[in-house]
């Protein structure tokens, strides 16, 4: 139908009134055959993601059978228990200062890699981002090994430096200090990609013009590279914010919370309570507490990519 | 020109020319140090992996110099490859990885077509829905998921939890919001000429996807798969509260629950298992990187 309507007419003015005239059928179709294209996903999405998140906030309201409905009981339980504000420290701790160094190691190493000859960034770039192609409980398993309290091949190195042993995972600060490091190590690679990637949209023009106006290396940086970088480091970070503050492999394996629920962050202790303390309505209410945050970083991360779409 | 400036001021230019590119000569071998010391840093862990996979236990226990392999023997490698639970882990691993990206693809790849360019009614709250969806993490899902797929089981008689095929239900949770939003932005960037084209010649909305969109966007569909496939291989969490028999478990999971013994670590095998179950990613990134690569940064970068 369509294309004997465009055989018709090859003038520009006949081309936009036929497809008006079959636009309205064309609708009609189109729009049932792009439902039923993304109804899987729709499905998906409102079955196993909306449906659960709902769930989890009825169940926060239960009593530990499930049978009978307390209202805010599980919270007000959680707000009476030293442990709970312990793991929300600790999240906090965990989460910002995890966030912050791998942002600033991922600048810094971007800088360094943009800064040699082109033919060997890949390679650079290619060995740089092997932490983040590691499964991370697998990689966790290593760093355990490497902080074994008797083996630990780190102590035997600095051993020959007069620095020892270290309680790598056996002395509260020092684990919550591990776990961060690991931690860094993952995820340090994904800003320094994401970086290097915005460092390579920024016009060549703009660091000649600053350097003819004589800047210096830190002006050039401070007023070229960064407001260049802004969006990129807005979303970077707020999205490894919402990714750290999830975490869960890294610290099940490398401490499960230990010394003492010393290293306990949300995620691992709302599976402690839930799955392993079979108090599902309290690991649920635990785990919601993760929501405000995400939230916040959500609708930033939406601003930013809306804003975005919009200049596109 | 160029003359007449130096001409002017002949000898503060010059040293300054002079410097700079001397600046330059330092700034690159600082910036080749830091390199090495950052990958360093970056390849401690893996290479610790290989290098205690080649020690038997006894050297292991022994305590010499623990960078260094004395009597390398793959006794670790035979004796995990010869085991009937490591191979049921990794193939649990390997039929879960690939059926999860199957599924993904044909969810998100249709889905991503309908949103980029059949606007529809809701469309456009329908994408930002799904970048939402991709946001919600894994520790915030996995509560309410087990306490759903147990009721389901209580209902219909059906019991899910404990096999590995539940995993097939969760992990397009994981896959399948980003990968939709990551071929939206490649099926956006695709000109709407090619497909006005093709509905001219009247190939249906179906031909458009199959014979056009897919084959020009191939590249991103790639890095979506590597993406689906990296996720679904090194998920933990779920498999972790849904899978328990030996039997049923994937193989970071497997790894972690049979290797460990009680106190006993038997490390040559752990970082055996550990370094096998990091093959797979890492051979794809490997011969795939600037597609995984893409995959990476396409996420903020298209969108």
């Amino acid at each position: 139908m369509v294309d004997v309507a465009f055989q018709q007419g090859s003038v520009a003015s006949v081309r936009s009134t036929s497809k008006r005239s079959g636009l309205r059928t064309a609708l009609k179709r189109k729009s049932t055959v792009a439902f039923l294209m993304t109804l899987p996903l729709i499905l998906l999405v409102s079955i196993l993601v909306l449906y659960p998140a709902l769930y989890s906030l009825h169940l926060a309201t239960l009593n530990k059978a499930m049978s009978r409905f307390v209202g805010l009981g599980n919270f007000e339980f959680l707000f009476k228990r030293e442990t709970f504000w312990l793991v929300v420290r600790q999240s906090c701790i965990f989460a910002i200062s995890a966030v912050i160094f791998k942002a600033l190691i991922g600048f810094i190493v971007a800088h360094f890699v943009h800064n040699v000859p082109a033919k060997g960034q890949r390679k650079w770039r290619g060995m740089l981002l092997v932490p983040w192609v590691i499964p991370p409980a697998m990689s966790t398993l290593a760093w355990l090994w490497l902080f074994d309290p008797s083996y630990s091949a780190f102590n035997y190195t600095l051993s020959f430096f007069g620095i020892g042993p270290i309680p790598w995972t056996g002395d509260a600060y020092w684990a919550r200090f591990s776990v961060i490091l690991v931690n860094v190590w993952y995820g340090a690679p994904f800003f320094m990609i994401m970086y290097l990637a915005a460092l390579k949209s920024v016009p060549e023009q703009l660091y000649e013009a600053a350097a003819i106006d004589g800047a210096n290396w830190w002006q050039r940086i401070w007023y070229v590279t960064l407001p260049m970088m802004r969006n990129i480091i807005a979303i970077t970070t707020l999205f490894s914010l919402i990714v750290t503050f999830a975490n869960f492999d890294i610290v099940r394996i490398l401490t499960s919370g230990g010394p003492l629920d010393h290293t306990h962050i949300f995620a691992t202790w709302a599976f402690r309570v839930g799955i392993e303390g079979n108090d599902i309505p309290l690991g649920a209410s635990v785990s919601l507490f993760m929501v405000p945050i995400l939230a916040i970083a959500a609708i930033f991360i939406l601003r930013d990519v809306s804003k975005r779409g919009n200049e596109a | 020109m160029t003359t007449m400036a130096i001409d002017k001021g002949a000898p503060t230019r010059k040293v300054k020319h002079g410097s700079m590119s001397r600046d330059r000569a330092w700034a690159l071998r600082w910036s080749y140090f830091f390199l090495t010391l950052f990958a360093i840093f970056s390849l401690v862990p893996p290479i610790y992996m290989l290098i205690t996979s080649l020690k038997s236990s006894a050297e292991i226990s022994a305590a010499t110099n623990p960078w260094w392999v004395f009597h390398p023997t793959l006794s670790n490698y035979v004796e995990l490859l010869t085991s009937n639970q490591f191979l049921t882990f990794f193939r649990n691993s390997a039929l879960v990885s690939i059926f999860v990206v199957t599924i993904t693809m044909l969810i998100s790849v249709p889905a991503a077509f309908a949103l980029a360019r059949m606007r529809f009614w809701g469309s456009a709250t329908l994408a930002t829905g799904v970048f939402l969806t991709y946001l919600i993490p894994d520790s915030l899902l996995f509560i309410p998921l087990f306490k759903m797929f147990a009721v389901i089981g209580d209902w219909t008689g059906i019991q899910l939890i404990n096999k590995w095929y539940v995993l097939l239900f969760i992990y397009p949770t994981l896959t399948v919001p980003f990968c939709t939003w990551i071929m939206i932005g490649y099926f956006a960037s695709i000109p709407k000429e090619l497909d006005e084209a093709a509905i001219i010649d009247g190939a249906s909305w179906f031909q458009t996807l199959t014979r056009i969109f897919i084959p020009v966007a191939l590249p991103g569909l790639i890095a979506a798969t590597i993406f689906a496939f990296t996720v679904s291989w090194a998920q933990f969490l779920y498999p972790l509260v849904f899978t328990t028999s030996t039997d049923q478990l994937v193989l970071p999971v497997g790894i972690i629950t049979t290797l460990i013994k009680g106190d006993v670590f038997n490390w040559g095998q752990i970082m055996t298992g550990a370094l096998l179950g990091a093959a797979p990613p890492l051979i794809i990134y490997a011969f795939l990187m600037d597609y995984y690569i893409a995959g990476l940064t396409a996420g903020a970068t298209k969108g």
